[in-house]
């Protein structure tokens, strides 16, 4: 019988709870099942235990609303749409059949999620496979510059924010998902559906974009 | 246009720069380097990056109310779909 009650508060995973499950909810989790208790909490949620659920959102709210709150910049934003990933979820958890990591999955919805609200807010962006294409008129990234402008021990946080904000959509779902989320690229290419290869070069693209903007910012300091 | 890492100039190496860091191999063993200061800082600044990105965007804890405004809304599209 489900449980069909939802707890008030979902009990934390990442702080001690009786059955810490972390083994599927982060990077590097690369195997297509998670652990014993991973399947019995998913076949739970997926019969509609509330519990179950609950469990669910407390291993992966974090990442989740890191992601969401990286790409749009802005707390509400992502408290919305964190809220819409989780709603989703619990409408399409039963759709799940495991052919890939739950994580994997769910990243993917709120991905999903997170790309359909930025071009409701008129960025030109229709697509996962379009936010994945190369940028035209962008040959493979040569940079040069002069050695003296080094960043090395002078990034701060807030021009970081500010360069990654302004990165084009495709180019920053990647950096925030390898550099910040620390997923490998095996596992962002089953994200978004393109390659590893496509997955790394996008990620290259991106650092030399922030590098440009962190340069140029940088110069502008000591001007 | 060359493959042999030796006689690379700064445009082939970096060419090759997201399939070597990508794969986890160390570029800064690459024999251009030792030759180029300019791909030198390159791959000094990018590395700063990175590891920039995980230390001052660390994951973030999403409010406890969020919890409560999600069984809210998972509750009302229950109730709705009871009626219809």
């Amino acid at each position: 019988m489900p449980n069909s009650r939802f707890p008030k508060q979902p009990q934390d995973a990442s702080t001690g709870g009786p059955t810490p499950v972390t083994a599927n909810a982060g990077p590097t989790s690369s195997g297509v099942s998670g652990s014993p208790i991973d399947d019995d909490v998913m076949i739970r949620a997926q019969a509609g235990d509330h519990l179950a659920f609950a469990h669910l959102y407390s291993l992966h709210k974090r990442r989740i609303y890191s992601l969401c709150l990286r790409m749009v910049g802005n707390v509400a934003e992502a408290e919305d749409l964190t809220q819409e990933a989780f709603l989703q979820l619990h409408r399409k958890i039963a759709t799940f059949r495991g052919d890939s990591a739950f994580s994997t999955w769910l990243h993917r919805l709120a991905i999903n999620v997170v790309l359909m609200h930025l071009r409701k807010k008129g960025l030109r962006l229709m697509s996962l496979d379009e936010a994945m294409e190369p940028v035209p008129d962008e040959g493979p990234g040569r940079s040069f510059g002069a050695p003296d402008l080094s960043l090395v021990g002078s990034i701060d946080r807030l021009a970081l924010e500010r360069a990654v904000a302004a990165l084009p959509a495709g180019y920053r779902l990647i950096f925030v998902l390898h550099d910040v989320e620390g997923y490998e690229h095996n596992e962002i290419a089953d994200m978004l559906d393109c390659s590893i290869g496509n997955s790394k070069s996008q990620l290259h693209k991106a650092r030399l974009k922030l590098r440009d903007a962190l340069r140029t910012s940088l110069r502008g300091e000591r001007r | 246009m060359t493959n042999d890492p030796q006689q690379m100039n700064c445009q082939e190496f970096q060419a090759q720069l997201a399939e070597l860091i990508g794969t986890g191999q160390n570029p800064g063993d690459h024999p251009h380097l030792k030759t180029c200061p300019l791909c030198r800082a390159l791959l000094a600044d990018l590395k700063t990056i990175a590891e920039a990105a995980r230390q001052m965007f660390p994951i973030q804890q999403p409010k406890e109310e969020l919890w409560e405004r999600i069984v809210s809304a998972i509750k009302n599209e229950e109730a709705s779909s009871k009626y219809n």
